[in-house]
Parts: C-alpha cells; structure tokens; sequence
C-alpha cells in the first residue's frame, strides 16, 4: 500500500546573508492513511520547515526545495504549479499552526474566517457556509457555538482560538492535518485539551495527523510511531512502545532522559539531566555524525562517516553506529 | 457610537473656546492697524477716523472685544471685513469651492497613486518595481511645492505655453468650452499637491502592507488554498488600511495648510490666498474666521480618524 504522505530525501536551504543555510538536509518521512506520526527535536532541527515544505508554505526566496519528493497519494507536490497547490491546502492537506494568538486574521470573525476556506474549496453559499462553520465550532467543543460564530478572535482565549484554528482545518476534510507544535503557545492544562481534541477529531474524522512537537510528554500521549530529527536530519524512527523501551540514538535518548519526572525529583533528589553544549550551525554542518560534539558515546569515526538511517530492529532504524 | 461621537463634540467645544482665545490674543498683540491705510489717507478728517474706530470698536480692550467676537460669532455672525467690505460668511463660502476642488481631486489623485504602487511594491520587496517606486516617492515629498509649482509653470506655461498660470474663476465661455478651460487651468495645481502627498503616502502604503504582510495570519490565509490576490486583498490590504485611513484622516488639515502655499503660486481664489491677502491687510476679521474654520476642519477630521479607526478595526470599542 503506498503510504499517504511519502517525502524523500527532501532537501530545503535558505539563502542568507551569511551562506546556505541547510535547513532540511535529506529526510525520509513516510505516513499512513489514518496513522499519527510525530516529528520531534529541539529547535531549529527542520520540523516546522518540513512541515511548511509539505504545503509548499515557505518563502521561496529565500528558501528553496534543492532536491527530493514530496509525494501525496503518489503524486509529487514539488513540481506542482500554484494553482493545484492551492487546490491541495486545507482540501487534503490542512495544517494548525503553533501561535494560536496571531494565526486569525483580527478582523474578520471566526466564522468568516471558517465560512471563506469552506467556499474556497466546497463552493457553496456564504449562507450554508456559515451554519458549517458554526457546525464546525460545534464539534471542536466550543460552548454557544451559533452565537460565537460571529464573534472576533480577540474575543476568545488562546486555547479557544486553537479550538478554531482546528474547527477552520477540518471544514473541509482533510486526509492530513499537519499540527505545528499545536499546544506549545498554551496552558499546560489547555494542552492536555487540545491534545486530547485532536485524538477525539481523529478518531471521528479518521484523518492522518503529523504532529509536530519537541515535547517527549506530546509525543507519548498521541503518536502512534515517532521521528526524532536533529540538525536537519532524521536520527531515528519507531513506533512509540518501542522509542520509549529501547532508545537506540544518544540524541533519543538523552531526550528522554531530559524528561521532567516528578517521582524520581520529589523522592531522590535526582537533578534533571540535560544534553550538553548546544545544535550545530546548519550553515557549515559538521563533517561525519552531527550529534559528534555532543555525545557521550563518540568514537574516532563518528567523526569522518556520516552514520545513515538503517533498520535496527523490525520497524526501529536509527542513524548510529552503536 | 452615537454616545461617543456626542462626547467627542462635547470635548471639541473647551478646545475650540481655548484656540479662538488664543487665536485672537495673538492677533492682538501683532502689531499693525487695520486702518493704517485710512490714517495715511490726508482725505479723511481725524475726527471722522475717530469717530469710525469707536463705531468698529478696535480701541476697546482685548477682552471686552474678544467677547464681542464670541457672542457675535454664536449667533451666526461672523463679522465684516474691513478691506472686502463683505460679510465674512459670504466670503469664505464664495473662496471654498475653488479649494475644495484643487484639494479634493489632488488628495483622490494622491491616493489613487499610493494605494496601488505601495501596495504593489510592498508585495515584491526590493525589486526593481520596489526600488523605482521608492526613489521616485523619495524625491517627490523631498520637493516642496512651491519648488515643482514653479518648475511647472516655467515648463508648461511659460516654455511650452501649453496650460494657463493663472487660475481663473470668470472663464467667459459655456459648455464644453468652460469645462475645457476649468480643467487646463485645475491640471496643475492639483498635479503639484497630489503627486507631493501621493509620494509620501507610497511610502506610507508599502510600509504599512509589509508590517502585515509577515504576519502568521497571512500565513494561515495561504494555508486555507485562497488564491494570492484574495491573500493580498482581503488579509494584507485590508488589515494595512487601518493604519492608512487613520493617517490620511489626521493629515487632512495639514493638506488645508499645504494648499496655502500651491494657491498662492498658482493665483487660485481658495481659502488659502483669502488668509494670506487677511493677513497682509490685517483684515482681523477674516483672519479669526479663516483660521477658525481650519480649527474646526482639525477637530473634525481628529473625530473622523477616531471614529473610521473603530469601523475598521473590531477590537476598538466606543463603548
């Protein structure tokens, strides 16, 4: 079966003032129909690029997709003119951003904002398009939905705007949401909500859901199989039970080492660990392993070969020689 | 909003007592004489000046002669010029009409190039459209008028002979032949005036749409599959405008100001060559009428900006 979303050796750069920034460099992500894959790493890694790159969303110049597919139910997005990309959005592929505070347009309501990608892509009156996105308010649980429907952004919290953001995603059906750090902007106990929406949407809607996070707490929660990016690259994938068990990169495991356990601080005074030193520049990637510097297990020749991704276990590949 | 607008006029009254106060003190204290042409006059007697400056009141203090204005002026009358010998009323209405068309088709001139090339030009940032567009704004609003009003005439008028540099209001002809004439004699002022604010709303434009145009919601607009022109339109365009309309609103008065100096230099009977001739001939009633009038024009147009500021942007409430 081909998978839903299958992008290869995706490269993206960025052309500024100092060099090629190589935002992206050579990442292989493969989803499901109706399957959740989480993307996660510490910031700067590429996860919020790829995802923009899947929409084709990012400013080009001064980014540029320098090689590699991005296929969609088999067809490649890259080479795709902008009129069928615009096709695409929000009809196939819908995407959450991380800032729910600036991602509405202030003035317009939210049910004008709903009611106008519906129209885009359903061509139906201004009028059925409303009472579909009141209908929508409704189903990502937002309370007095048909009265809230004319009501402006500034008028709602932030976890109510993100309940919007996910109600305009869904208008029309998607067979993928992409969910850019979806809960980062928000409460912790507004994040369990809307984490828990999302779950709730999927199992209604039955869409596939690439959600990216940095949060180790996210992915457990959600994901059904996880990448873990670092500087530009893909260090390791599997499926949740088996990320969490056996770790088999360093970076994976020092992030799931880095995890804040309430148990273990309050009784043993254990300190949390970090990852020492910090991301390498993308403008001149180091030669070899890129976690080099920073790994507590280097030997001589992480230093000259790059490791590639290889299955270490059934459905488990990590990019490590250990 | 009926309520806010009712306190905002309320608020205006105070300003406009305090501005009419210090309007007036000011003229007092300059020196001059509105009958210092008449003490020159060896036709007139002493006694018959005396007679008429006690009549007109102007030797009364400045006080007692403020009140006398004020009291006059809210009942309607607006006092009579000394040098016109016309009620004042009559002649600002007879002036305006020539300065509302040279300003009003200039300001629609000048936005009729702003909107599009700054919209334009923000949308493709340091291109060469972009850098085009900025020089050319660049040297439009670093030249004043009276410098481009000169520099026309010299070319059009007195060089080419194309178009008259005299504005005329007693055109003796009908029909097409009179629009003809109103329009060849209109084209230059309102060339001056509107390419000098158009270039400095292009800058004001393109900056305004590329504070917007970086925006996440702008990002969400390409996200739902709307097309780049709808992008630009309905979630660029649209959101920049707030802060273009407050600022033309607000600069209006300064327009009425402007104009002083194009109306001068192309000889057009408005308003503004009303004050300058007032002023020379210290016809004092008609400087307080003039300069009142702009008052009000600033209160107005304050209140316009307030309230086009609330109907564009929902997050402002009168309430």
């Amino acid at each position: 079966m081909t998978p839903l979303l299958d992008i290869k050796g995706l490269k993206v750069h960025f052309q500024t003032d100092d060099g090629m920034v190589r935002a992206v460099d050579g990442v292989d992500i493969a989803i499901n129909r109706g399957e959740t894959v989480s993307i996660v790493g510490e910031s700067g890694c590429g996860k919020t690029v790829t995802a923009m790159t899947v929409l084709k969303l990012i400013a080009m110049p001064p980014g540029r997709i320098v090689a590699g597919q991005v296929l969609f139910e088999g067809h490649d997005l890259v080479p795709l003119p902008a009129e069928d990309m615009r096709a695409i959005r929000s009809k196939q592929i819908a995407i959450v951003f991380q800032e729910p505070m600036t991602s509405l347009n202030p003035v317009y309501t939210v049910g004008e904002q709903i009611a106008e990608t519906i129209r885009q892509h359903e061509g139906m009156s201004k009028r059925a398009a409303m009472t579909r996105a009141a209908e929508m308010l409704a189903l990502v649980q937002i309370p007095n939905a048909h009265k809230r429907v004319s009501d402006y952004p500034h008028q709602f919290s932030g976890g109510m705007r993100q309940r919007v953001m996910i109600a305009m995603a869904l208008s029309c059906n998607p067979k993928l949401l992409i969910a850019d750090e979806p809960t980062t902007a928000l409460d912790v106990t507004i994040q369990a909500q809307i984490l828990e929406l999302l779950n709730e949407m999927k199992q209604r809607l039955g869409m596939a859901v690439l959600l990216i996070t940095h949060a180790m707490g996210v992915v457990a929660e959600t994901a059904q199989r996880v990448i873990v990016m670092y500087a530009g690259k893909v260090v390791e994938e599997a499926t949740v039970e088996a990320l969490f068990a056996t770790p088999r990169h360093p970076y994976t495991q020092g992030l799931i080492r880095s995890i804040p356990r309430i148990d273990l601080a309050a009784t043993q005074h254990v300190r949390l660990e970090a990852i020492p030193g910090s991301v390498p520049s993308l403008l001149n990637p180091p030669v070899g392993c890129r976690f080099a510097a920073r790994c507590r297990y280097v030997m001589p020749e992480c230093r000259t070969a790059e490791p590639l991704l290889v299955e270490k276990a059934p459905g488990h590949k990590a990019a490590c020689i250990l | 909003m009926a309520q806010y607008i009712l306190r905002r006029l309320l608020i205006a009254i105070p300003s406009l007592l305090g501005i009419s106060v210090i309007l007036f003190t000011v003229l007092a204290l300059a020196p001059g004489d509105p009958f210092e042409e008449l003490a020159t006059n060896p036709a007139i007697p002493p006694d018959v000046r005396a007679a008429l400056r006690a009549s007109l009141g102007i030797d009364d203090p400045v006080h007692i002669r403020y009140f006398r204005w004020l009291t006059a002026m809210l009942q309607g009358n607006w006092g009579f010029s000394f040098v016109s010998r016309v009620d004042v009323d009559q002649l600002i209405l007879q002036r305006l009409p020539a300065t509302l068309l040279v300003i009003g088709t200039s300001q629609i001139l000048a936005l009729a190039i702003a909107l599009p090339v700054g919209v334009f030009a923000a949308t493709r940032p340091y291109s060469v459209f972009d850098q085009v567009a900025n020089t050319l704004a660049f040297i439009g609003f670093s030249l004043p008028t009276f410098f481009t009003g000169l520099l026309m005439i010299l070319l059009f008028s007195v060089t080419l002979g194309w178009l008259p540099f005299v504005y005329r209001t007693d055109i003796d002809a009908t029909g097409w032949r009179w629009w003809w004439e109103h329009l060849r004699q209109t084209i230059m002022p309102v060339l001056v005036l509107g390419l000098f604010q158009g270039a400095s709303w292009t800058r004001f434009v393109r900056s305004a749409v590329l504070d917007v145009i970086r925006l996440d919601h702008v990002t969400t607009a390409r996200s739902k599959g709307l097309p780049e022109s709808r992008v630009t339109m309905r979630h660029v365009v649209r959101n920049a405008l707030i802060p273009v309309v407050t600022l033309v609103a607000l600069q209006m008065p300064a327009v009425f100001g402007g104009a002083i100096v194009t109306e001068q230099i192309f000889r057009i009977p408005g308003i503004g060559s009303l004050l300058i001739s007032a002023i020379l001939a210290n016809d004092t009633p008609v400087i307080m009428a003039v300069t009142f009038v702009f008052a009000c024009l600033v209160i107005f147009f304050n209140l316009l900006a307030d309230v086009l500021y609330g109907w564009l942007d929902p997050r402002i409430s009168y309430s």
